[in-house]
């Protein structure tokens, strides 16, 4: 099956603070994610995770700071700009057109491409070795597809373009405990293609088993950066930045 | 090729499961219902079909000038109270093709009358492009997500373009004739059906069967079709919205200026607020068929035509507000519309 990303990229944050509205959300952070590795963005709800990624891929403008990605600062880019970068977002909400197909979903996930004919059937096969479920639902409206299947189309769509860094916020987020499974060894075959992964997630059985490093947000800022190895055999420093035990999500 | 065909390389199993959801019919048979119930009420067939064939005409070309806008709005979620300024822009630029083009408009050739008509919509459908574009650049690009901001300098711009219609045309209303060979109508039984509405149905048809296909056939009108759902997810895909939002006003515009001509020569008479009055009836129709759904217009705009025409007939004190009545029973049973559009 062909092995279709080149080397991912590092992403760097310096100092980046975030505005919505009159709220203050991000107070300046600082964030490095090494490249063909995966770094896990963990904390509590309201830690600043989300805003973090939005602001990354432009949907939120950083107000202060640098967000550099291979050399390049992307935070005066436009998201369709910051996206050519080959940078695919999955976003909390997974972003689905629920009103188009599978196959038109996947299209559009395919710029290069006029036409669903027109995708790359090599890169279009290892989509389907990953999801398979996808070829059986081809041309179902993705608005009828099961929770944890739209979720494997939302990943799948930001695959089908070769991507250099993936940033997906919950990937296991509200799916059952068998899809999670899958959706793990999903993502285990996509960091073999070195490809550059940022997840946001609350599951920490899904961080353990894809993580290499990872950083803690609370209040806006990163308040701890390392290996996950480090996190994972740490009780007490899971308590203190998580408020929980990593043995209690298993 | 449709957009949505199946890619799959040889070796690769076609899908097994290819079924697409059912077309939710009610708010077809609904039209159909308030036809049917139509033509007890009416007592005469003749007087029916007439009627009937009139709503369809109005309907079609409610639908020509509204479709722009429940796109506009479903994808850029813009309020844009200055529509009609294009209507009435497409009416009057119409109006000067017609007498510049005196000899095809005013003869009784049908081919040549067809011509004219032809001529005036294209003509009225750059004019209104164009001045649609510098409309989005100076008028909307400033107020873009504010709401309040855009009532307001969306209807200052359809009182400017309502005064510069006057200053180049005069204040005056014009008679805007159906030329010779479309006037008149046709006598079945003891059914009049006017020609030129039979034209305005056809030329709906045509706009919407148009619409259709940009819309399901090609990459861009499935941009449209996913930017109306949700803007920032087809930004984060690496397209850039704006250039779909300038496109996508245009457009809009450009069908106003069309709708402008046909409903001018359906009126027969034309004047600088012709547009804001039409406005009403539009933002009637892109309400009930749903924001951002061409689909559920064109049903919105065939019902409001169906019922402004049955209630004239029947009830002229309530035909003011009969479709204000229709959308608010519509809301009552659908409120997001005929045809809501997913996540909005």
């Amino acid at each position: 099956m062909t092995n279709p990303e080149r080397s991912g990229a590092s992403l760097n944050l310096r100092g980046v603070h975030t505005h919505i509205g009159p709220y203050h959300i991000l107070h300046g952070v600082d964030l490095d994610v090494a490249p063909s590795q995966v770094t896990l963005l963990l904390g509590r709800n309201g830690a600043g995770k989300t805003t973090t990624l939005r602001t990354i891929m432009g949907l939120w403008r950083a107000s202060a700071g640098e967000v550099v990605f291979d050399d390049t600062d992307l935070s005066h880019l436009q998201t369709s700009d910051i996206a050519r970068k080959k940078i695919g977002y999955v976003p909390e909400t997974m972003g689905i057109f629920s009103d188009l197909t599978v196959a038109e979903n996947m299209t559009l996930g395919a710029r290069s491409a006029a036409r669903t004919n027109a995708i790359d059937p090599a890169r279009l096969d290892w989509i389907f070795s990953l999801f398979p479920m996808l070829k059986t639902f081809w041309l179902h409206p993705a608005g009828l597809l099961s929770g944890g299947q739209k979720q494997m189309l939302a990943v799948a769509r930001a695959l089908i373009e070769p991507a250099r860094l993936l940033i997906i916020d919950e990937p296991s987020k509200g799916l059952a405990p068998a899809m999670v499974e899958k959706m793990i060894e999903a993502f285990l075959r996509v960091k073999e293609t070195r490809c550059t992964l940022l997840l946001v997630e609350q599951n920490f059985h899904f961080a353990r088993q894809l993580g290499d490093h990872v950083a803690v947000m609370d209040n806006g800022r990163i308040v701890h950066r390392g290996d996950m190895s480090t996190l994972i055999e740490d009780a007490e420093l899971q308590q203190r930045l998580l408020g929980l035990s990593l043995d209690a999500h298993q | 090729m449709p957009i949505n065909s199946e890619p799959f390389s040889s070796d690769t199993a076609r899908p097994l499961a290819l079924a697409r959801p059912p077309l939710d019919w009610r708010p077809i048979a609904l039209v159909v219902a308030i036809a049917v119930i139509g033509l007890p009420l009416v007592h005469s067939p003749s007087t029916w079909l007439t009627l009937t064939v009139a709503g369809l005409a109005m309907g079609m070309i409610i639908f020509t000038a509204a479709s722009g806008l429940t796109l506009i709005f479903g994808l850029m979620d813009v309020l844009n109270f200055g529509h009609g300024v294009f209507i009435s822009l497409g009416a009057f630029v119409g109006f000067t093709v017609f007498g510049a083009l005196s000899h095809f408009s005013q003869s009784p050739r049908l081919d040549l009358n067809l011509t004219a008509i032809a001529v005036a919509v294209l003509v009225a459908t750059f004019a209104a492009a164009l001045v649609g574009l510098i409309f989005e650049r100076i008028i909307i690009r400033p107020v873009y997500g504010e709401h309040l901001k855009q009532i307001l300098i969306t209807t200052g711009g359809l009182i400017i373009g309502e005064e510069l219609i006057k200053a180049i045309w005069g204040p005056e209303q014009h008679s805007f004739q159906i030329p010779p060979a479309l006037s008149g109508a046709f006598i079945w039984g003891d059914a009049a059906i006017e020609k030129y509405r039979i034209l305005a149905v056809v030329i709906g048809l045509l706009i919407y069967a148009a619409l259709w296909l940009a819309l399901t056939r090609t990459k861009i009108g499935l941009l449209v079709r996913a930017g109306v759902e949700d803007r920032d997810m087809v930004a984060s895909l690496g397209y850039r919205i704006d250039r779909l939002f300038i496109g996508v006003f245009v457009v809009g515009s450009a069908l106003a200026g069309a709708g402008g001509v046909l409903w001018g020569l359906y009126q027969e008479v034309i004047t600088p607020g012709l547009g804001a009055r039409l406005n009403v009836l539009i933002f009637i129709v892109i309400i009930i068929g749903g924001l951002g759904s061409v689909g559920g217009s064109f049903v919105g705009a065939v019902l409001v035509g169906l019922v402004a025409n049955y209630a004239g007939f029947l009830a002229p004190k309530v035909a003011l507000f009969s479709n204000i009545l229709l959308m608010l029973l519509i809301l009552m049973w659908r409120p997001r519309g005929l045809y809501p559009v997913a996540k909005r």
